[in-house]
C-alpha cells in the first residue's frame, strides 16, 4: 500500500509538471479569469461495479469511461457529434462506414490509437467468452454477423468490423443505419488496450495497471469511498483541457450527499433526495437545474394470458391511459419540471417530430368521459369492476405514483392492488409477465426515437407487456433504410397511442445541483453525457 | 485450560460448515439472479457468465467448489457484480477500515461506558447518577442512523468543523464522526451493564467487610469491587465487539468510510452470491472467535469458573 501511494504522489507530480498553467488565466475563447484550483468534484451514486468500457452496464461507470476513454465520436455540449479518436467519417450506402482515426491518438503510456484496437475491443464486446452484459448493444448496431457472433455461433473475427489500416476502419452492417455513428459514442464501442487487456486480465482496470486514451487517467480509488482521475498528457487535445484532476466520492444516501454538497464538500451531484428539488430550486436557483433527459416513465400492460383478460382490449387499456391525470403527477408529486406524458418516444429525442394525439389536446374532463364510455363500451364499470395487479419497484416516488393513480381509476370500477419488490426481483416478476400492470421506464441509448420505439416491437425481450402490432414491426422495420424516417416515427406514435400499447405518463429530467463556478455544463445534453475535457472553473474574487 | 480452547475451535468447525451451506441455500433460494438487468442479455453471453461463475454447475457441485477453493487456497472466490474486483481483494480493502472504526469506537465505547456506568453507581442516587443514567438512556434511544444526520448536520454543515464522509487512509478527522455514531449506543448499554453490576457489587458482604476493616473508599472500589462488576460487561463485550467491527451498515453507508459493513445489504440486493457469502463467513468465524475470547476472559478473571 506503501509503496502504491509513493507511486501515485510520483505520478501525480508528472502530471502536474505536465498540466498547463492555467493558475491566474483566463480562458482562452470567453476570457473569464479562471480559478487557480481547477479541480471538478462530484458524487457518486454507487460504487461503480466495472470501469472496462466493455463491461460497463451503468451509468456511474458510464460516466468515468467517457473521462478515461475516448470513441470514434464524442458529443458537443448540445449533444450533436464531434469527432474523437475518428477525424472523419463517412458512408455512400449507410450500411459500410469508413472511420479514418486521427494521427496523433495516444494511450496513455505513448503507443498510437489505432484501427486495430478498436476491431479488437469491439470483438470483445461481442463475443460471449468476454460475457459483457451490454453484448446486445453491439446486436442493436446491426454490425454484420453480431448476433451470430454473440450467439456463439460465428467466430469473433467475422464481426463485420475491420482495419484496413492502421488509421481506418470499416464497419459492414447487416442493414444499412443512418444513425449508426450515433451509436459510435456509447462506452461499448470505446477502444481497448490489446497488450493491456491481455497482459493483466480482469485487473487491467486497476489504477497501477491501466491504459486509457481520454482526457483523463485513473489515478486512485477505493472501493465505495473514492475514484481519482487526472489530466492525460498523452491526450490529443490535452492542450485544451482545463480541469486538471476529478473526484469521485461514493456517497450512497442522496440526503447525506446533499448535506455535503451544502458544506462545499464537492461540486455536483444528482439524483437528488425525493421531492427536494422544489426547495433547491427556490433557494439556490443558480445551483439547482432541471434539464430535459432522454427516459420515459410509463407503464406496461400485460396483454399475454397472465395477466387480466380485459387489458387485452384496447379500449380498456386506453380508457385506463385516459383517466391518468398525467398534470397532477408531474406538477403535485414530482415537482421537478417532468413534462406530461402522451407519446412514448421522450419529446426531446433529436429530430422527433411529436404527432398530434388527440388525447393529448383534450382537458381532462374530456378525457375522463370518453374513459368511461369506453369501459361501458367494453363490458367493464362499476357494476362488473376489474381487480387489477400493480407492480413497482422499491421507491418512495414510484410509490406515490402508483398510490395515485389508483385512486384515479377508482371511478372506472377498478381496484389495484400495490405491491412492490426490490430491483432484481421485480425484473424476475416482470420479465416472466406476473403482473397486471407494471412500472417502467426507458431510458434512450443514443438520442434517436427508435431507441424507444423498438421496445415495442414483437420480438423486442424488453417488451414486457408482450405488446404485438404487425404494422408497428414492419413500419420499424421499413424506418431503418429511409432517409428520413421521422414521419414514420410519427406514424407509430399514432398507432400505439391508438391501441395505448403501454401507459406514458411523464417524460423525464435530469435534476441537479453543480457549483455555480463550474461552467460550460452541457445542459442541453439530454443523455446526461458529460465530458470534463470541456468544463472550467471560473475564479470567484 | 489449553484441551478447552482446542476443543471449542473444533467444534466451530461444524459450525462454520453449517453456516455455509445453509447461507448458500437460502441465498439460491432468493429469486432474482445477480446477472437480472433490464437490458435483455443474449443467452450465449448469459450461459458464458454463468459459466465464468460456475453457476451451470449443479448445486452440490458448486458448493463443494466453493469449499475446496475456501478450504485449500483460502479463496473466497470472484464478486458478481464488482467485475474487476474479487471478493478477497474486496474484504482485504474493506476491512482495515471497518477494523479501524471499530476499533475506536469499542475503545471509546469500553473507556466512557464504564467509567459512566462505574460513577454513577458509587455516586449512587446524586445528580451525578441521575446525568450519567440520563445520559447513558438519552444514547441508548439515539440509533445511529439518526445520530449520523444529526453529527453531519451539526459538524458539517453548520460549524464546518470536520468532514461529513470518507476515509482518506484513516486520516483522524475522518474517523471522528464514524466513531461517535458507532460507539454511541454500546456505549450507553456497557453504562448500564457497569453501573447495574456495580451497584449489585457495593452491596455484597466482602465489600462490606473491606470497608469495615477501614480501607479507603478508592481501593475498596478500585481493588475489590471492580473486578467481580466487570464479568457482565465482559460478556457483553463478545458481541458488541463483532457488532462494532462488522456491523456497520449505517455507518458505512452514511459516511462513504468503503468498510465492510454495507456489503451485507448492497450485496443481498445485487445477488453478490460471493461476496454475500465471503461476508457471512468473516461474521461467522469472527463471532465464534471473539466468544471464545471472552469465555477464556471470563476464567481469567473469575476464580469460581473453571474449565
Amino acid at each position: 500500500m506503501t509503496k502504491f501511494r509513493i507511486l501515485a504522489t510520483t505520478a501525480l507530480l508528472t502530471q502536474t509538471a505536465f498540466a498547463p498553467a492555467w493558475a491566474a488565466e483566463t480562458h482562452p475563447v470567453t476570457g473569464e479569469p479562471l480559478a487557480a484550483d481547477q479541480t471538478f468534484e462530484y458524487r457518486l451514486l454507487d460504487q461503480f461495479p466495472s470501469i472496462d468500457p466493455q463491461l460497463i452496464e451503468e451509468t456511474v461507470g458510464g460516466h468515468l469511461a467517457r473521462q478515461l476513454f475516448e470513441g470514434l465520436l464524442t458529443q458537443n455540449a448540445d449533444g450533436t457529434l464531434r469527432p474523437g479518436v475518428a477525424e472523419e467519417w463517412s458512408s455512400e450506402d449507410n450500411q459500410t462506414w469508413t472511420f479514418k482515426l486521427r494521427e496523433d491518438a495516444r494511450w496513455s503510456n505513448g503507443d498510437p490509437v489505432t484501427a486495430q484496437d478498436f476491431v479488437f475491443a469491439w470483438q470483445r464486446a461481442a463475443d460471449p467468452a468476454t460475457a459483457s452484459e451490454y453484448a446486445w448493444y453491439v446486436e442493436l448496431s446491426q454490425i454484420t454477423n453480431a448476433s451470430a457472433v454473440t450467439s456463439g455461433e460465428a467466430d469473433p473475427s467475422e464481426l463485420g468490423v475491420r482495419a484496413i489500416d492502421d488509421r481506418t476502419l470499416e464497419v459492414s452492417l447487416a442493414r444499412p443505419l443512418p444513425y449508426f455513428p450515433q451509436m459510435t459514442v456509447h462506452y461499448t464501442f470505446m477502444p481497448t488496450h490489446p497488450p493491456t487487456v491481455e497482459a493483466h486480465g480482469a485487473a487491467w482496470t486497476n489504477p497501477a495497471n491501466i491504459v486509457s486514451n481520454g482526457a483523463y487517467v485513473l489515478e486512485d480509488m477505493a472501493v465505495n469511498e473514492f475514484v481519482r482521475l487526472v489530466q492525460n498528457p498523452e491526450y490529443w487535445g490535452a492542450e485544451d483541457v482545463i480541469i486538471t484532476e476529478i473526484t469521485g466520492y461514493v456517497i450512497n444516501d442522496a440526503n447525506q450527499a446533499l448535506n455535503r454538497f451544502q458544506a462545499g464538500e464537492f461540486d455536483m451531484m444528482d439524483d437528488l433526495p425525493a421531492g427536494s428539488y422544489p426547495r433547491l430550486e427556490e433557494e439556490m436557483p443558480d445551483v439547482a437545474h432541471s434539464v430535459p433527459r432522454l427516459c420515459s416513465y410509463y407503464y406496461t400492460v400485460n396483454q399475454t394470458e397472465t395477466g387480466h383478460e380485459a387489458l387485452q382490449d384496447p379500449r380498456v387499456r386506453t380508457a385506463l391511459s385516459y383517466m391518468i391525470n398525467r398534470d397532477v403527477i408531474t406538477d403535485q408529486v414530482l415537482k421537478a419540471g417532468q413534462a406530461p406524458a402522451y407519446s412514448f418516444t421522450h419529446w426531446a429525442t433529436a429530430d422527433f417530430e411529436l404527432p398530434e394525439i388527440d388525447y393529448a389536446l383534450w382537458s381532462q374532463e374530456e378525457r375522463m368521459e370518453k374513459a368511461k364510455a369506453l369501459m361501458e363500451e367494453a363490458g367493464y364499470g362499476p357494476d362488473n369492476p376489474i381487480e387489477l395487479d400493480l407492480i413497482y419497484n422499491t421507491s418512495e416516488n414510484h410509490k406515490q405514483i402508483a398510490t395515485v393513480v389508483s385512486q384515479m381509476w377508482r371511478p372506472l370500477g377498478v381496484t389495484t392492488k400495490l405491491s412492490n419488490y426490490e430491483w432484481q426481483s421485480y425484473l424476475e416478476i416482470r420479465g416472466n409477465q406476473n403482473f397486471d400492470i407494471a412500472r417502467s421506464a426507458w431510458c434512450g441509448d443514443y438520442n434517436e426515437a427508435s431507441t424507444f420505439l423498438d421496445l415495442l416491437t414483437t420480438r423486442n425481450a424488453n417488451n414486457d407487456g408482450k405488446y404485438s402490432n404487425e404494422k408497428v414491426d414492419q413500419l420499424m422495420l421499413d424506418s431503418v433504410t429511409m432517409s428520413d424516417p421521422q414521419p414514420t416515427y410519427a406514424e407509430v406514435e399514432k398507432i400505439l397511442a391508438e391501441d395505448m400499447a403501454v401507459l406514458p405518463i411523464y417524460h423525464y429530467t435530469q435534476n441537479f445541483v453543480l457549483d455555480p463556478t463550474i461552467r460550460n455544463w452541457p445542459t442541453e445534453n439530454v443523455e446526461n453525457n458529460w465530458y470534463v475535457r470541456d468544463i472550467y472553473r471560473v475564479a470567484t474574487d | 485450560m489449553s484441551f478447552y480452547i482446542l476443543k471449542r475451535l473444533l467444534v466451530a468447525i461444524p459450525v462454520l460448515l453449517f453456516l455455509i451451506v445453509f447461507t448458500f441455500v437460502l441465498m439460491y433460494a432468493a429469486p432474482g439472479s445477480p446477472f437480472a438487468s433490464e437490458r435483455g442479455i443474449p443467452p450465449a453471453v448469459l450461459a458464458n457468465l454463468q459459466a465464468q461463475y460456475g453457476l451451470d454447475q449443479p448445486f452440490h457441485i458448486q458448493i463443494w467448489r466453493y469449499l475446496v477453493a475456501l478450504v485449500t487456497e483460502f479463496d473466497f472466490g470472484p464478486s458478481f457484480i464488482y467485475r474487476d474486483q474479487d471478493v478477497n481483494s474486496l474484504i482485504a480493502q474493506g476491512f482495515p477500515v471497518t477494523l479501524t472504526y471499530g476499533f475506536w469506537s469499542f475503545v471509546v465505547a469500553v473507556l466512557v461506558g464504564g467509567a459512566l456506568g462505574i460513577l454513577a453507581a458509587v455516586r449512587h442516587n446524586t445528580w451525578l447518577d441521575y446525568l450519567a443514567v440520563g445520559v447513558s438512556i438519552g444514547a441508548q434511544v439515539l440509533p445511529n442512523f439518526v445520530l449520523a444526520p444529526i453529527l453531519v448536520l451539526t459538524f458539517t454543515l453548520w460549524l464546518g468543523w470536520l468532514p461529513g464522509g470518507g476515509w482518506q487512509g484513516g486520516q483522524w478527522q475522518f474517523v471522528v464522526l464514524p466513531v461517535i455514531a458507532l460507539s454511541t449506543s454500546y456505549m450507553a448499554s456497557i453504562a448500564r451493564i457497569a453501573r447495574a453490576s456495580m451497584l449489585e457489587v457495593l452491596t455484597s458482604n466482602y465489600i462490606r467487610t473491606a470497608r469495615a476493616k477501614g480501607l479507603p473508599a478508592r481501593r475498596v472500589i478500585l481493588r475489590h469491587a471492580l473486578k467481580p462488576a466487570l464479568l457482565p460487561v465482559i460478556s457483553y463485550l463478545g458481541p458488541a465487539f463483532v457488532g462494532m467491527i462488522t456491523g456497520s451498515v449505517v455507518i458505512d453507508i452514511y459516511f462513504s468510510t468503503g468498510g465492510i459493513g454495507q456489503f451485507f445489504v448492497a450485496s443481498a440486493l445485487n445477488r453478490d452470491y460471493g461476496v454475500m457469502m465471503g461476508i457471512t463467513i468473516l461474521l461467522g468465524a469472527l463471532t465464534i472467535l471473539f466468544n471464545l475470547l471472552v469465555d477464556v476472559l471470563y476464567a481469567w478473571i473469575d476464580p469460581k469458573i473453571r474449565y
